[in-house]
């Protein structure tokens, strides 16, 4: 697991004053699902296209599976299948036609690309559709087949520029057991790049946070989010009701309070409107739920509160406001 | 009854040349090739699959298939209304010189403009639309990015589609002449000779150079603009300005130097040459100087001559390569003016930070 399949050093990139990437350190061991997470315009797809010799250094280091892709393009190229960002095909030619060019394109010999297209079509759920032409495919096919695309080269590392993007739920929650499946299979490296924190969360082994060209944060989701919400690393929401026909009076709701207070880990009580607000350290909702029923209200509701990408680019700004 | 015949043998023609010719072309332009693959690093395969898929493209594509509907359309009337005058056309003020083929190919009967005319009007059109659209159209679909992610060389896409485009209007022009050719053999029943047959290849391949200056040029414009419909507009109106409005504004700037009657010779040796140099900026001038000089074997200067050039002259044609020494200036410009265009987009491509679809 020690050899690295991508190695970033220092990589700036500049579009005359404006700083796109600004000295990213990156590196990605092989057979990892890595996820780069950002908002829009936040340098990702600049530092793919480096990572391809697509578009010209500024300053610093990409190196793919050891070789220099800013010097040697063609050989990165050759273990990289990127899928672009809104990926597109020609659309007069069917499926298989699609990916049988690229495969020449890869200088893969005629029968062999053949037998590996439709193995690969096969894969992805595309066989039935596989010589009917790319213009009758849905969003979701398109996006099935650019990855198909992506695995006819045989790569070692595959990079993906938002590619959920625009699929519906299922679809996102098909596409990303496909890769996660296929990754674990082949022993690809995956480099996945979305803003969506959810769809990263479910697929990816280590998440970096990029923000402004800037690497905020890296590292294995649970380590983040304990990093990032070091207090209070789990929040959960409450919605209680006064019973009608009461067997026992209520425990006044202060009383409540009191007590959720005293179970173990927890760190803060806010009590609302018809529920309550609980920061802990550990998840207590099993205590709180009986602590609920037995002091003789009705639970509305009881959920996790998930932090999204937004609670993340808070946080982060609040500690860059704070220092 | 003739006439008729040779309608369906034409027609056959047409659908032959379009699915053979392709694969026959194919082996003749990379025969080369492939036995270089051993030696050099460059990656020929992907290039070959890229030229093949260009031109079974341009071969599909509605726009070619109407355009070389027209053209040989236009060609095949000219040729008929020609044929029709009982040859009239042909033979008239051939003074003294017998190149009944050649006639073929520069007269006609008044109605209908010659071949070559056509040729010279259509063929920057038939230029422009193979390539208007080259690489705009890929970055709009979203393939180029695709495609550039591949492991090949960022200007053998270039280079493919320039070469695709050469192919396909080689085997148009080479298709034309020849059935034109042929159905001159047919009507007028004497083999050209074989002069006649080289001056028609010499310039078969000589406007194959100025449509590809037109299709470098449109690809060029696609290159630097992201919409095709502002590259097409902008090819259209190259063509137009070159055409039509460039000979207005020559025209005003040599009123404007007219000598009188009565001035020295040098002034009006001075006026002449301006005249030619005014018309010689432009592609389609110097293809018509080409056009003229290899069609019609009689033409001994394309610019101005002195009476002491011309005196002791012989009136008689030209041999092929005297006529080939007069065009090769006009020949070497079209020709740097192809390359310039290709160099201009190969500069703008090669910088180009290629995203997906922007």
């Amino acid at each position: 697991m020690a050899e690295k399949s991508i190695d970033i050093k220092g990589l700036t990139k500049k579009y005359g004053e404006h700083i796109a990437v600004n000295n990213l350190n990156l590196t990605i061991e092989k057979g990892e699902i890595f996820g780069l997470l950002g908002p829009n315009g936040a340098g990702k797809s600049t530092t793919i296209l480096m990572i391809l010799g697509l578009t010209e250094v500024d300053s610093g280091s990409v190196n793919v599976c050891g070789i220099d892709s800013s010097r040697y393009p063609l050989e990165v190229k050759r273990k990289v299948g990127y899928l672009p960002e809104d990926v597109g095909f020609y659309n007069d030619y069917t499926g298989l036609q699609n990916l049988m060019y690229v495969a020449r394109l890869n200088d893969i010999p005629q029968e062999e690309a053949k037998k590996a297209a439709l193995e690969i079509l096969q894969e992805v759920g595309l066989e039935d559709v596989k010589d009917s032409k790319v213009a009758s495919y849905s969003r979701g096919m398109r996006q099935r087949l650019g990855l198909a695309d992506v695995l006819i080269k045989n790569p070692e590392v595959i990079i993906l520029d938002e590619p959920t993007l625009g699929l519906d739920p299922e679809g996102v929650k098909k596409f990303l057991q496909l890769i996660v499946r296929l990754s674990r299979k082949k022993g690809i490296t995956v480099l996945f790049s979305s803003h969506h924190l959810h769809q990263i969360q479910q697929v990816c082994d280590r998440v970096g946070i990029f923000v402004k060209g800037k690497m905020l944060a890296e590292g294995k989701i649970s380590s983040l989010a304990q990093q990032l919400f070091s207090k209070n690393a789990f929040t959960l929401e409450g919605g209680i009701s006064t019973l009608t026909e009461d067997v026992e009076p209520p425990l006044p709701l202060k009383e409540m309070v009191q007590k959720m207070k005293a179970i173990p880990e927890v760190a803060n009580v806010e009590l609302g409107d018809n529920g309550f607000v609980v920061e802990s350290n550990k998840d207590v909702s099993a205590d709180l739920s009986r602590l609920v029923v037995k002091s003789g209200y009705g639970l509305n509701f009881l959920r996790k509160k998930e932090y999204g990408l937004d609670d993340i680019y808070y946080q982060y700004f609040q500690e860059d406001k704070n220092r | 009854m003739k006439n008729k015949v040779l309608r369906t043998g034409i027609s056959k023609l047409n659908a032959l040349t379009m699915s053979d010719w392709t694969s026959n072309l194919h082996s003749l332009v990379f025969r080369d090739e492939d036995a270089g693959a051993s030696k050099g690093d460059f990656p020929w395969g992907p290039f070959k699959a890229m030229v093949q898929k260009e031109i079974s493209d341009h071969f599909r594509n509605w726009r070619f298939i109407i355009l070389f509907a027209i053209i040989s359309m236009a060609c095949m009337g000219t040729l008929f209304a020609t044929l029709a005058d009982g040859m009239k056309a042909i033979v008239v003020d051939s003074s003294g010189n017998s190149f009944f083929f050649l006639n073929l190919f520069t007269k006609s009967n008044g109605t209908l403009p010659p071949f070559f005319g056509f040729v010279g009007f259509l063929g920057p059109l038939f230029g422009i639309s193979l390539g208007f659209d080259a690489i705009s159209s890929e970055q709009q679909r979203g393939t180029l990015s695709r495609i550039m992610a591949q492991p090949v060389p960022r200007d053998s896409i270039l280079n493919a589609k320039f070469l695709a485009g050469i192919i396909v209007i080689s085997v148009m022009f080479f298709t034309l002449s020849f059935l034109v050719l042929g159905s001159g053999l047919i009507a007028i029943g004497i083999p050209p000779t074989a002069e006649e047959f080289m001056r028609i290849m010499v310039y078969t391949v000589l406007s194959i150079v100025y449509v590809s200056f037109w299709l470098n040029l449109a690809i060029l414009f696609s290159v630097r603009f992201k919409q095709s419909a502002t590259s097409a507009l902008l090819g259209i109106a190259v063509w137009l300005f070159c055409t039509i409005f460039y000979p207005l504004l020559a025209n005003m700037i040599i009123k404007a130097y007219e000598p009188s009657k009565f001035a020295s010779p040098k002034a009006i040796y001075f006026y002449e040459k301006l005249k030619f140099y005014l018309g010689q900026i432009m592609p389609n001038e110097l293809f018509d100087g080409i056009t003229s000089a290899i069609l019609v074997p009689s033409v001994r200067s394309l610019g101005p001559l002195s009476m002491e050039q011309l005196q002791g002259a012989i009136p008689s044609s030209l041999p092929l390569g005297q006529s080939i020494m007069l065009v090769w200036p006009q020949f070497t410009g079209l020709l740097a003016l192809t390359l310039l265009c290709f160099l201009l987009s190969y500069m703008v491509f090669m910088k180009r930070e290629i995203r997906s679809r922007g």
